[in-house]
C-alpha cells in the first residue's frame, strides 16, 4: 500500500512535519472510455465501486461525483448502523453489511471509528410493544443479536431516559442490538474513495451528469461538466437524485424524495454512551466522539430537493427529545441541516 | 417554511397545510381493465421531479380543501397555486 | 495577581452598582453593564479555558457572540448549569458562578496539556490513520477520546426555567442596531411600516455608540453622541418595536426568521423564577433589512493562540465600552488602519501602547499621524512571528517582511508585552443572509465576500454589505432604503460626514515565519486547534473542496462554527491551490447563527404540553373507578379497572367473564364518527367500502372494511344508515383522523361530481356499549320506552330514542359477539348516561371493562382489529374475510389491487387461530411462527397477532397471520421462543359461539 496508515507511520511522519504524506486519492481526468460508471460518490457509490474492483476485478472503472465525495446524504446522516430489522430480506442484507463493518477499518486501512454501542428502539404504546416484540422473535431466529427490554432494562442501559410512567407516551419497553452502533460518517467515504482509488478506480469529483445516451436498450455513455465518457454500463446510486439521473436514461423509478433533518448539539463531556431511537415520538440520538448529540429529525411530507425542511420537523422533535431526556433542556443546538430521503 | 396561498382562505403558514404528492394523476375510470404493469403505473409511479412540479395540498388545519400548486421543488419557490378542476396561471 | 485594570468610568456601566461573581470559585467584582470577560479582564483575569484537543490555554479573544476560546460553565452541579457559555455574551449578575471547561484538575494545571507536547503526532485527520489494531480495541481507545473530547458538561437535571414562542408579523424587520440599523428602522416605521428592530445586545448603537474619535463627525458632531441623538428618537416611535438582548438565530425561506429573546439570562437567579427565560419570536417579515456588521479578522502566524491576544477591536471596546484595560504594555499588530482607531482611542484613556506592528511598508493616514504624535513606535512592514508566555503573553517576536510578502527578512527583534491586539481586517457577516439562500460575490480589493443575489424581500447594508466605513455607509444607506423601502426621501439624504479612514489593507492570509511550518502552531480555527499547517496538510492529501478541508481538519466546526477562522482557511487553500476565492465558495452556514438553547427551540411544548390528551366525556368516571389507561392516538383509553389491588391479568379474566355471563360495559366514545349526507351517499360508501351498500335498508347498520387503492386493509367500521341520504360511520379510535382525509381527498379530487358532504362528529358524541346477556334487561330500564323485542330490533339495526327527553341513537351492533347495545348520546350527557346504564345493571353485575378485556373478547370471536391482526400487507382475503368483498361491484378503493399476481398468491400469511398444545400456555404476541425449527436459514411462516388466555373458553387463544394458513387448518406448528419451543395447532379463528347465537340471547 502506497501510504499505509498507522500508528508508526503517523509517527515516522512526525519527524518530517508530516510533509510527505501522498493523496488520499488522485484526481484524475476522465478516460475516454470505463467498463462501468458509478455516478454519485458517496458512501455507497464509493463503495459499490470499491468492492467492483476488489471482488470482481473491475479495475476500468469510475465514479463520477457532481460536488465532493461523501458531500451527500453521506455527510448529512445520523451515522447509525444497525441489522435489527424484520424482513428477512433486510436482515439479511444489513447483517451481512454489519459484518463488514465490524471489520472495515481494518480492511480500508482507514479508521471509520465503527463504533459498536449499541442501539435502543422504544416502545411507547402496546401496538409498539407488539411490534418491536416481533421484530425482535424474528431477529433472533435469523442469528441477529436483538433483544427486547422492559422499561426498567431501557433505564439501567440508558440512564439519562426519562422512564417516569407519568409523562405523555411512557416508555413501555425496546429492544437492544448490541452490535450496532455509530461510525464516522467523512471517513466512510474517504476510506472507500482510498481503497477504490488505490485499485484504480478514477474518482471525478465535480463532474456532473448531464445526460446519459442510450442506443435501443444500451447504454452508450454519459455527457458530463467534463465531456462526453463512454461506457456500456452505468451504476446510479445518487441517494434522492436517482430518479433525476435514472430518468436521463428514460428509466422511472418509484421514488420520491422529500427533506429529512438532523441537527447536532454543542459538544459536552460524554454523557449518552448508545444510540437510541424512538419512532412513536420521532426522536433519534447519539453522541459523537466529538462530544455533540446528533439529532434525527422527521420528514417533511413533500417532494424538496432543496435540502431544506420546515422548522415544525426540527420543533417537534426537540420537543420528542425533551420528552425523553429532559435534562437536555438547556443543551444547545449547534447546527442543523436538511438531506433527502 | 414556505406561505401558501389557499385558493379559498388567502396566504397561510406552510403548516396549516399538507402535502398529497404530485398532481393530475387520475384515478382509472376502469381499474378492472388494466393490466398490473398499467395499474402498478397509476398506484406507484411519480415523476419525483427536480423542478417545476404540479402538486395537491391540503387546507387541512383551514377550509379543509384540496387545491393545486406549483412549486420548484429544487428552491421550494412556489409559482402559482389554483384550484381543483383549473388550470395554472404561472407567474 | 489580582489588579484592578479598570481605567475609565465608561457611561455604559455603572459604578454605583456592584456586583460579586465566582470564576473558579474564586471570588470577584464588577459593574452593571459587564459581561463576565470584561469584568474578567478588570480583575487581569485572562487564562478563561483550556482548548479542545491540545488543552491550550486559552484566553479572551473577542467581545462579541464569535468567541471561540472564552467559553465557560454556569453554575456547575446545579439544575441551571449550562455549558459553553461565551463570557463575552454572559451579562454578570450577583451570584453568577462560572468555571472553566475541558480542563483537569484545573485551568491553571491540566492534565491534558500533554496533547500539546504529543502534538506532533496529532495531526489533523490523525484519528483516521490510527487506532486499527487490534481490531477490538477501537471501544477502547474511543472510551479516552470521548473523554478527552467535549468542552462543558451536560445538565443532569430537568431545567428549571420555562420558555415561550411568540410569533411577529412586521412589515420590517431590522437585524443589527447598528448605525445602520438604527437610521434604517427609523426611516421604516417614520414612512408608516410596522417596523421591528433587534440586535443580540443589552444596548443600542453598535459600535458606533462607543467611538470617541474627532476623526468620524456627523453634522460637526462627533459620530456617537450624534447617533445617540437619534437612539433617544426611535425609541418614541410608536410603529417601531425594539427588542434588544435579542438575537436572530435563523433566516429561513420566504422571510421567516427565527429570534431569540433573552429576558433573564442577565439577572440573578432569586429573580428568574416563574419568569420566561427566552422567548423564541417567530417571525414573519414583509421586508428585511439585515445589519449585522462585520467581524474584525484575527491574523494567523505562530503562537496566535496565547491568553492576552485579542482583537485589535475587542480590546478598543472593552476600554471604551466597559473602561477596562487588557494589559498594561498593549501592542497592537495590524494590516489595516482599524487598529490605530484603537491605538488612539487607548490612548484618550491612558492605556500605554508599547508599539504598533503594521505589516504595510508605505502607509499614511490622519490615524496613523496621530498615533504618531502619540509618540506610539510603529513598525511598518513587520510581522509577527512568534509569542510567549504560557498562561500568558509576555512577548512577541517581529520581523520585516519580504516585498511579496512571502518571507521574512532581517533579525528578529523581540518586544515584551502582556497584551497583542490584532487585526486582520473585517469580514461582512453574512451569515443570515446566506441563510436565507442569498449568493455572494467575492470583492477582490479587499477580499471579502458580499452579498449578490437575494432570494427574497430584503436587504444587506453598512458594514456586512461590505461598506466598512462610517461615509460610505452614510452615503450608501440613503440611496438604497429610498429603492428597498420605494419612498423619495430619507432623513440622511444630506448628511454631511467627515471620515478619515484610509482603506488600504495588505491582506496576508497566513503569515510567513522564520520557522519551517511544521514546527510551528499558526491557529486558523482556535477553539478546535485547527492550524494552517493542518489546512495545507489537508490539500497535501487530496482533499480539496472547502467542506472536505473543513471536515478533514475540523475548521470552522467549533461552537463558533468558525465566525473568526473561516476566511483564512478559505485562503489558505486558495493559495495553496492556486485556485480563486471567488470560485472556492465558501461553506454552507447553517442556522443557527448563535446556538439555540433546546429548551427555547421547544417552548412550551414539553411535559403536559408535549402532545395534546384526547379524553372522553366519561374519562373522569375511569379516574375516578380506577381504571389504568392506554395510549390509542392522542387518546386515553381505560385500559382495565383492577379492583384491590388486582394483577391486570385478574381483571382482565373478571371482567371478560363478566360480560359474557351477565353484563359489560365499553366507553367507546373514541371511536371515530362520521356524519355523511347527501343524495350521493349511498354510492360513495359504495365506492370506498368493499361490500355493497346501496340495498342497506334505512335504520340498519353494516360492517365494512376498506383498502387502500393497493388492496391492504386500512380500516374498519360499522355504518348506520339513518335516512335515505343520511349515513353515520363509524371508524377505528386511531384511523379516524386519516379516514376523515382519505375520504374528503377522493370526494373532492377524484368524484367531485358527488353530492355528499363529510363531518367529523367524533367530539359530538358519547358512545356507551353494554353488552352481554342481562344486556337488554339493563337498556329496558334505562331507555323504557324503547321496544327491544328481536322482532322490533334486530341486531344490526338502529332506533332513535330519548333518555330523560334527551335524543340519542341506540345501535345493536356487537364487536363482543354477546347481545349488546351502543348507546350514542350528546357528549356532555355521556357520563350520565354511563351511570344510569351502571345503577340499571348494578344488580346483573354490571361490569365496566376497559380496552384490553374488549380485545381478548373479539378474538374469541375472531374479529380482527385494524393495526393489530394487519400491519399494511393485508388484503381482506388473507384475513379470511372474502365473504365481505363484493364480486358484483364493478369498482371500488383498492379492488383492482385484489387480482395483482403478488395478491392471488395462494401462499400469502393468511390470518387464522391458534391453539397452544398446552391450554395454559399463553403466547407471545409477536412471537414467530415456524413449521420446521431444524431448516437453516429458518423460514418463519408468520407471527403471533393477538394473544389472551379464555376465562370463557378456558383455554389459551391466539390469532396469527400464517403462509398459506387457510390450509393448514388442524396442522402442527411451532413457536421457537428464547428458551422453550412451543407446539400449537392451526384452528379456525372463531373461537366461540360460531353460530353467533350469542347475539341473540
Amino acid at each position: 500500500m502506497k501510504n499505509k496508515y498507522s500508528f508508526f507511520t503517523l509517527l515516522k511522519n512526525a519527524f518530517s512535519y508530516h510533509e510527505n504524506w501522498g493523496k488520499a486519492w488522485r484526481d484524475p481526468e476522465p478516460k475516454k472510455e470505463y467498463e462501468a460508471i458509478i455516478i454519485g460518490g458517496g458512501g455507497h457509490g464509493l463503495a459499490t465501486a470499491y468492492y467492483l474492483a476488489k471482488k470482481h476485478n473491475m479495475r476500468n472503472i469510475a465514479v463520477v461525483e457532481k460536488g465532493w465525495i461523501g458531500g451527500g446524504n453521506t455527510g448529512r446522516n445520523t451515522t447509525i448502523i444497525r441489522s435489527n430489522y424484520l424482513w428477512d430480506a433486510s436482515a439479511g442484507l444489513y447483517d451481512h453489511a454489519l459484518k463488514i463493518w465490524e471489520g472495515l477499518s481494518q480492511e480500508l486501512n482507514y479508521n471509520v471509528m465503527f463504533s459498536q454501542r449499541g442501539v435502543m428502539n422504544l416502545a411507547h404504546n402496546l401496538q409498539d410493544v407488539r411490534d418491536l416484540k416481533r421484530r425482535t422473535h424474528a431477529n433472533r431466529l435469523n442469528g441477529i443479536d436483538a433483544i427486547y427490554l422492559n422499561t426498567d432494562e431501557v433505564k439501567k442501559f440508558c440512564p439519562i431516559i426519562n422512564t417516569s410512567p407519568d409523562i405523555r407516551y411512557p416508555v413501555l419497553g425496546g429492544t437492544l442490538q448490541r452490535r450496532a452502533g455509530t461510525a464516522r460518517h467523512d471517513a466512510v467515504a474517504w476510506g472507500y474513495a482510498r481503497g477504490a482509488d488505490e485499485m484504480g478506480v478514477d474518482i471525478i469529483q465535480n463532474c456532473e451528469v448531464k445526460g446519459i445516451k442510450r442506443n435501443g436498450n444500451d447504454v452508450e455513455g454519459i455527457e458530463t461538466t467534463k465531456g462526453f465518457i463512454k461506457t456500456k454500463k452505468i451504476g446510479v446510486v445518487a441517494a434522492g437524485h436517482s430518479s433525476v439521473i435514472a430518468s436521463m436514461a428514460g428509466l422511472r423509478l418509484p421514488l420520491e424524495s422529500k427533506p429529512l433533518q438532523a441537527l447536532v448539539s454543542e459538544p459536552v463531556k460524554p454523557i449518552i454512551d448508545t444510540v437510541v431511537m424512538s419512532n412513536a415520538v420521532h426522536a433519534y440520538v447519539s453522541q459523537s466522539d466529538k462530544g455533540e448529540l446528533v439529532i434525527g429529525a422527521g420528514t417533511d411530507d413533500y417532494i424538496s430537493y432543496s435540502q431544506k425542511g420546515s422548522h415544525e420537523i426540527v420543533e417537534g422533535t426537540l420537543s420528542a427529545i425533551l420528552e425523553l431526556y429532559p435534562i437536555f433542556s438547556r443543551m444547545r443546538m449547534l447546527r442543523q441541516w436538511g438531506g433527502y430521503c | 417554511m414556505f406561505i401558501i396561498n389557499c385558493p379559498y382562505c388567502g396566504e397561510r403558514e406552510q403548516t396549516e397545510f399538507k402535502a398529497g404528492g404530485e398532481a393530475h394523476i387520475v384515478r382509472p375510470k376502469q381499474p378492472t381493465e388494466l393490466s398490473d404493469d398499467e395499474w402498478a403505473e397509476y398506484l406507484f409511479m411519480r415523476k419525483n421531479i427536480k423542478g417545476i412540479q404540479f402538486e395537491r395540498w391540503i387546507h387541512i388545519h383551514g377550509c379543509r380543501k384540496w387545491f393545486n400548486v406549483v412549486r420548484d421543488t429544487s428552491n421550494d419557490e412556489i409559482k402559482a397555486v389554483y384550484k381543483m378542476g383549473e388550470k395554472p396561471l404561472i407567474k | 495577581m489580582t489588579k484592578n485594570l479598570r481605567v475609565k468610568t465608561s457611561k455604559f456601566i455603572d459604578e454605583t452598582y456592584k456586583i460579586s461573581f465566582k470564576f473558579n470559585n474564586k471570588t470577584f467584582y464588577g459593574y452593571k453593564g459587564d459581561t463576565l470577560a470584561s469584568a474578567l479582564l478588570a480583575n487581569n483575569v485572562h487564562l478563561i479555558g483550556r482548548s479542545f484537543k491540545y488543552h491550550r490555554p486559552r484566553g479572551i479573544m473577542t467581545a462579541g457572540s464569535e468567541e471561540p476560546n472564552a467559553i465557560v460553565q454556569l453554575h456547575s452541579d446545579t439544575s441551571r448549569t449550562e455549558p459553553n457559555v461565551r463570557a463575552t455574551e454572559i451579562e454578570i449578575y450577583e451570584g453568577l458562578d462560572a468555571s472553566s471547561q475541558n480542563c483537569w484538575p484545573s485551568v491553571n494545571f491540566d492534565i491534558g496539556a500533554i496533547n500539546n507536547f504529543l502534538s506532533p503526532i496529532l495531526p489533523a485527520g490523525f484519528y483516521y490513520k490510527t487506532f486499527m489494531w487490534p481490531a477490538n480495541f477501537w471501544e477502547k481507545y474511543e472510551y479516552f477520546i470521548r473523554k478527552s473530547a467535549g468542552l462543558g458538561k451536560s445538565p443532569t437535571e430537568p431545567d428549571p426555567d420555562i420558555y415561550e414562542h411568540r410569533y411577529i408579523h412586521c412589515d420590517v424587520l431590522v437585524i443589527g442596531a447598528g448605525i445602520s440599523g438604527i437610521l434604517a428602522a427609523k426611516t421604516s416605521a417614520k414612512n408608516g411600516l410596522k417596523t421591528l428592530l433587534v440586535d443580540e445586545k443589552s444596548y443600542l448603537g453598535g459600535s458606533t455608540i462607543y467611538q470617541d474619535s474627532e476623526h468620524f463627525k456627523i453634522n460637526n458632531q462627533i459620530s456617537s453622541s450624534w447617533l445617540e441623538k437619534e437612539i433617544n428618537e426611535i425609541k418614541k416611535i410608536e410603529n417601531l418595536e425594539i427588542k434588544t438582548r435579542t438575537s436572530v438565530a435563523a433566516f429561513h425561506g420566504y422571510n421567516f426568521l427565527l429570534a431569540r429573546e433573552n429576558l433573564t439570562d442577565h439577572l440573578p437567579l432569586e429573580q428568574r423564577n416563574n419568569k420566561i427565560r427566552h422567548k423564541l419570536l417567530k417571525i414573519r417579515a414583509k421586508k428585511v433589512i439585515t445589519a449585522t456588521g462585520a467581524l474584525e479578522r484575527p491574523l494567523i502566524f505562530d503562537n496566535n493562540d496565547r491568553p492576552g491576544i485579542l482583537l485589535s477591536s475587542a480590546i478598543g471596546k472593552y476600554a471604551s465600552l466597559f473602561g477596562v484595560a487588557c494589559g498594561e504594555k498593549n501592542i497592537l499588530f495590524t494590516n489595516n488602519d482599524t487598529a490605530y482607531e484603537t491605538a488612539n482611542s487607548l490612548f484618550k484613556k491612558g492605556i500605554n501602547i508599547e508599539a504598533i506592528i503594521d505589516n504595510r511598508e508605505e502607509i499614511d493616514s490622519k490615524l496613523i499621524k496621530e498615533a504618531e504624535k502619540h509618540n506610539i513606535k510603529i513598525y511598518k512592514g513587520y510581522t509577527v512571528v512568534n509569542t510567549s508566555g504560557y498562561k500568558r503573553i509576555n512577548k512577541v517576536s517581529i520581523m520585516q517582511l519580504s516585498k511579496d510578502g512571502q518571507k521574512v527578512i532581517g533579525s528578529k527583534i523581540s518586544i515584551p508585552c502582556d497584551c497583542l491586539g490584532i487585526s486582520g481586517g473585517w469580514t461582512p457577516a453574512v451569515h443570515l443572509f446566506t441563510q436565507s439562500g442569498g449568493k455572494l460575490k467575492f470583492r477582490d480589493e479587499d477580499q471579502v465576500f458580499i452579498p449578490d443575489t437575494y432570494s427574497s424581500d430584503q436587504i444587506s447594508i453598512g458594514s456586512c454589505n461590505g461598506d466598512f466605513t462610517l461615509d460610505e455607509i452614510l452615503f450608501n444607506l440613503p440611496k438604497i432604503l429610498k429603492k428597498f423601502l420605494k419612498i423619495n426621501k430619507t432623513d440622511y439624504d444630506n448628511l454631511e460626514i467627515q471620515s478619515s479612514f484610509n482603506k488600504s489593507k495588505r491582506n496576508i492570509w497566513f503569515l510567513p515565519s522564520d520557522k519551517v511550518i511544521g514546527k510551528t502552531k499558526p491557529f486558523v480555527d482556535y477553539q478546535n486547534d485547527a492550524t494552517a499547517k493542518d489546512i495545507k496538510l489537508a490539500l497535501r492529501e487530496g482533499f480539496r473542496s472547502i467542506e472536505h478541508v473543513k471536515r478533514y481538519t475540523t475548521t470552522g466546526m467549533g461552537t463558533d462554527q468558525g465566525k473568526l477562522g473561516n476566511m483564512h482557511a478559505l485562503g489558505i487553500i486558495s493559495e495553496t491551490s492556486k485556485s480563486k476565492m471567488g470560485e472556492l465558495g465558501t461553506t454552507t452556514f447553517r442556522p443557527p447563527y448563535t446556538p439555540l438553547t433546546f429548551g427555547t427551540i421547544v417552548g412550551r411544548n414539553v411535559g403536559e404540553y408535549f402532545d395534546i390528551f384526547r379524553k372522553t366525556p366519561i374519562h373522569e368516571w375511569h379516574v375516578q373507578n380506577k381504571a389504568e389507561f392506554e395510549n390509542v392516538g392522542q387518546w386515553k383509553r381505560a385500559w382495565f379497572y383492577p379492583k384491590n389491588g388486582e394483577s391486570m391479568h385478574d381483571a382482565v379474566q373478571r371482567e371478560s367473564k363478566a360480560a359474557r355471563d351477565s353484563a359489560g360495559i365499553l366507553d367507546a366514545s373514541t371511536l371515530g364518527k362520521i356524519d355523511i349526507q347527501g343524495t350521493d351517499a349511498s354510492e360513495f360508501l359504495n365506492r370506498i367500502y368493499t361490500n355493497a351498500w346501496s340495498k342497506l335498508a334505512i335504520g340498519k347498520c353494516r360492517y365494512g372494511l376498506m383498502l387502500n387503492e393497493d388492496g391492504m386493509v386500512y380500516d374498519d367500521g360499522v355504518t348506520t344508515r339513518l335516512s335515505e341520504n343520511h349515513y353515520i360511520m363509524t371508524t377505528t379510535t386511531g384511523g379516524a383522523a386519516t379516514v376523515l382525509g382519505k375520504l374528503e381527498d377522493y370526494l373532492q379530487t377524484e368524484w367531485p361530481e358527488l353530492d355528499v358532504y363529510l363531518t367529523s362528529v367524533t367530539d359530538h358524541y358519547a358512545t356507551v356499549s353494554v353488552c352481554g346477556p342481562n344486556s337488554k334487561k339493563i337498556i329496558s330500564q334505562v331507555i323504557p320506552d324503547l321496544d327491544l323485542s328481536d322482532e322490533n330490533f334486530s341486531h344490526m339495526s338502529y332506533k332513535n330514542a330519548k333518555i330523560e327527553g334527551i335524543k340519542c341513537r341506540v345501535m345493536r351492533i356487537s364487536f363482543t359477539g354477546e347481545h349488546s347495545y351502543e348507546i350514542n348520546i350528546q357528549a356532555n350527557y355521556g357520563e350520565s348516561v354511563w351511570k344510569k346504564c351502571i345503577k340499571a345493571g348494578k344488580e346483573f353485575n354490571i361490569t365496566p371493562y376497559g380496552t384490553e378485556t374488549m380485545h381478548l373478547l373479539r378474538a374469541e370471536k375472531g374479529f380482527i382489529i385494524v393495526g393489530q391482526d394487519t400491519d399494511a400487507t393485508v388484503t381482506p382475503i388473507d384475513l379470511q374475510m372474502d365473504w365481505i368483498v363484493s364480486k358484483k361491484k364493478y369498482d371500488f378503493i383498492g379492488k383492482r389491487s385484489l387480482y395483482r399476481s403478488d395478491t392471488i398468491r395462494e401462499d400469502r400469511k393468511q390470518l387464522v387461530g391458534l391453539l397452544t398444545e398446552d391450554p395454559e400456555e399463553v403466547l407471545e404476541e409477536g412471537a414467530q411462527i415456524v413449521a420446521d425449527i431444524n431448516k437453516s436459514p429458518i423460514e418463519m411462516l408468520g407471527h403471533v397477532t393477538s394473544s389472551y388466555y379464555s376465562p370463557n373458553l378456558k383455554k389459551s387463544i391466539a390469532l396469527g397471520v400464517i403462509k398459506g394458513g387457510k390450509k393448514m387448518i388442524g396442522q402442527r406448528l411451532i413457536i421457537p421462543m428464547e428458551n422453550k419451543k412451543i407446539n400449537v395447532t392451526v384452528a379456525d379463528p372463531v373461537f366461540l359461539d360460531k353460530d353467533n347465537k350469542r347475539l341473540n340471547a
